[in-house]
């Protein structure tokens, strides 16, 4: 009976989170409806622009469910980004240079996992490490900005800039020509990603445990489970999913450089928290973390859509909004206490 | 003879400061081997001289003095650090950023709104400073208040003005940097006689925050509060207020250490005050040999890891290695660093320790 009421009160999160989602998007639609905020494409650009995003805030979330986090997510992102761009410079081909990100990915998050769970450091110090490692591995490995451009790479050219064209919701423009609404191919991988990872922390043993350590550690160790082991592969799987997050990032920019992707560990957090992800562990959900992400794209659209408003609005509002989600977060956990007793 | 030393040689083991200590040293045994390698002379690390500047004026100069100045931020940083993370057992990552906003907002009123360059200022500095004073301490109240009233975990708390604060300091200087040509404001970041002005403000800081601390039983409190803010509230201690306390406390010297950084360079440079520093501050921190988990803070262990961070950064300077590649080793001694506290490598050589005892034992019977 009460875990019902527990779960009720998280549902409830996730609800307020997808009704704050539609109604931003419909603001935008509203009032920018003449310069085509309506169109499907807007949306399906959201999700282009933010696919790198959307895997690594999956990874994140299973992080943040054993009530750990992991702030190297950012740096890793720029790592991978320079190793795809250097490799390929130096005439590596497009399938081995993505087997080698993704083997980076398994062996960073090996090293940090173990870090965390088997010499029970705190998570935050292990990833800062990662994070500092990240980003100054990307230095020494090239300083400049390095583009892949076709001749360095014709397959992962290709891969970026492969249309998906839906058969659905196009327009016409003020030219006369049908815009058929289009994806790209690191949206299926995102999409792809999230189905897995969704139906992985339902369904699998792994998934469950998950879970099971996030809610008590202590609990979850007396159940039998190994927490250790379990928190080791939550780090190595947010590194793979983050790995596999640089790639679509790669996909999107085409470029590597020092400074790419500096505070996506803190987007990829807060569209968790906004998701509805507690960072005290055990609650949570990627599919919230989901909307979350699009909650973030959806402002940085509308404030890009809008042209006059400096380029630090996305940051404020998105902390705004962080500000309102933990306060009503707080506020239901202090109910919920009141309850229980 | 043999008793003596080995219970000198415990005492050694249990004194608080051994791990800043030695880490310290290890980086000026670093330098030492590179002078010698490179043929210089082998304490050039130490040599102080007066050199004359172009002004006219002496100053100090040597790399000690280069260390003391450049890590007066983070020293100043870490004070504030120490005390968020005993009372509240979680750190404060919005530190840099409220940094770039208070010298944003120090700025803009020194320059007026949407001036970036000037020679004058529009008002008095003593207003300027007290404003970028009374900016932190209102960062520090806020990050306090969703901390202590509202129970949100100090990451997620402080994560909010993490991201925000340094964006409304753009907002703030209209996006764009604020250049103040003036010389008054950039005291605060040059030299008063021979000293490099941010050593003595870390210093004043430093004595304000010993003397509180050791003339009043706020630290103590706030280690008890640390320790299990439910029995010091049972005992009769307030222990949210203490804990907002700790956070404007760390909001206030972020102020003072954005003000010094930006008067360092005459200017108010958002999208790069401050950057990182959060993350050298909690490092210090933990360099100092206090655990993240709260409760007992040793001050003088935070402020020898500040520097101690700053002898590795200008280390690896000195070594050749670029601003952008030095994180990578910084990495590698932060995990050297916690792996050594880690409670399970403690517990192996604990038990190393005692077979070792144990066979000793044996070998007398």
């Amino acid at each position: 009976m009460k875990k019902a009421k527990n779960i009720n009160s998280n549902t409830l999160l996730l609800l307020i989170t997808v009704v704050l989602f539609i109604a931003l998007y419909a603001g935008g639609c509203i009032v920018y409806s003449a310069k085509g905020f309506t169109h499907l494409q807007t949306f399906l650009n959201i999700l282009i622009t933010n696919s790198g995003l959307i895997c690594v805030a999956c990874g994140l979330t299973v992080v943040m469910l054993t009530a750990g986090i992991d702030i190297s997510v950012g740096s890793l992102v720029a790592m991978d980004c320079m190793m795809l761009a250097v490799g390929m410079r130096n005439g590596i081909g497009a399938i081995p240079m993505c087997l080698l990100v993704l083997i980076t990915g398994v062996v960073f998050g090996l090293v940090q996992g173990s870090l965390i769970g088997y010499l029970n450091i705190q998570p935050f110090i292990v990833t800062m490490a990662g994070m500092f490692f990240g980003r100054g591995m990307t230095a020494v490995i090239c300083t400049e900005q390095v583009s892949i451009t076709q001749e360095i790479n014709a397959t992962f050219y290709k891969w970026a800039n492969a249309k998906i064209t839906l058969p659905f919701g196009g327009y016409t423009n003020n030219k006369g020509k049908y815009m058929a609404p289009f994806v790209r191919v690191e949206v299926l991988i995102a999409l792809l990603v999230l189905i897995i990872i969704f139906l992985m922390l339902r369904y699998t043993r792994f998934g469950r445990a998950l879970y099971a350590i996030g809610g008590s550690e202590q609990s979850a160790a007396m159940m039998g489970l190994n927490v250790k082991a379990t928190k080791m592969k939550a780090y190595m799987l947010s590194s793979v999913l983050t790995s596999i997050g640089g790639i679509c990032y790669c996909l999107n920019t085409m470029a590597g450089s020092v400074q790419q992707a500096t505070g996506l560990e803190m987007d990829a957090i807060s569209s968790a928290v906004i998701g509805g992800t507690l960072l005290t562990g055990g609650v949570g959900n990627v599919l919230g973390s989901f909307i979350g992400v699009l909650i973030n794209g959806t402002i940085s659209s509308i404030v890009k859509t809008n042209g006059k408003l400096a380029s630090s609005w996305p940051n404020i509002l998105t902390a705004a909004l962080l500000f309102v989600f933990i306060v009503i977060q707080s506020l239901f956990a202090a109910m919920r206490a009141r309850k229980n007793r | 003879m043999s008793t003596d030393s080995s219970s000198l040689w415990n005492k050694i083991k249990s004194w608080p400061l051994l791990l800043p200590v030695v880490a310290l040293i290890l980086v000026m045994a670093l330098n030492i081997l590179h002078d010698v390698a490179v043929g210089a002379n082998p304490l050039s690390f130490f040599t102080i001289t007066l050199n004359q500047t172009t002004s006219g004026g002496t100053i100090l100069y040597g790399r000690i003095i280069d260390i003391l100045n450049r890590g007066s931020e983070v020293a100043i940083l870490a004070l504030g650090m120490t005390l968020v993370v005993s009372s509240s057992a979680g750190t404060d990552i919005s530190v840099g950023s409220v940094m770039s906003l208070s010298a944003s907002f120090c700025c803009m009123l020194l320059a007026g709104f949407g001036v970036t360059s000037t020679n004058e200022l529009r008002v008095p500095l003593i207003v300027g400073v007290l404003a970028a004073f009374a900016m932190g301490t209102l960062c520090g109240c806020f990050n306090g208040t969703l901390v202590a009233y509202f129970g949100i975990q100090p990451m997620v708390a402080t994560l909010i003005l993490f991201s925000a604060a340094r964006a409304i300091g753009l907002l703030v200087c209209n996006n764009m940097i604020v250049y103040i040509r003036n010389a008054t404001f950039g005291a605060f970041g040059a030299f008063t006689g021979p000293l490099p002005t941010p050593i003595i403000i870390a210093a004043i800081c430093i004595a304000i925050v010993a003397v509180v601390l050791r003339k009043t039983s706020l630290g103590m409190y706030i280690q008890s509060v640390g320790i299990n803010s439910k029995a010091s509230r049972i005992a009769g201690l307030n222990s949210k207020r203490i804990i907002f306390l700790t956070y404007v406390i760390c909001g206030f010297f972020a102020g003072v250490a954005g003000l010094v950084n930006s008067s360092r360079i005459t200017s108010a440079d958002s999208n790069n005050i401050g950057l990182y520093y959060e993350m050298d501050a909690i490092l210090a921190v933990a360099l100092g040999g206090n655990s993240l988990g709260g409760g007992k803070f040793n001050l003088a262990g935070s402020i020898i890891g500040a520097y101690t961070i700053q002898a590795i950064t200008t280390t690896l300077y000195a070594l050749g290695v670029s601003t952008d590649q030095a994180p990578v080793y910084k990495a590698i001694i932060v995990v050297i660093i916690v792996a050594i506290q880690a409670p399970p490598v403690r517990a192996f050589f604990r038990k190393r320790a005692n077979a070792k005892a144990f066979g000793k034992e044996a070998a007398k019977a």
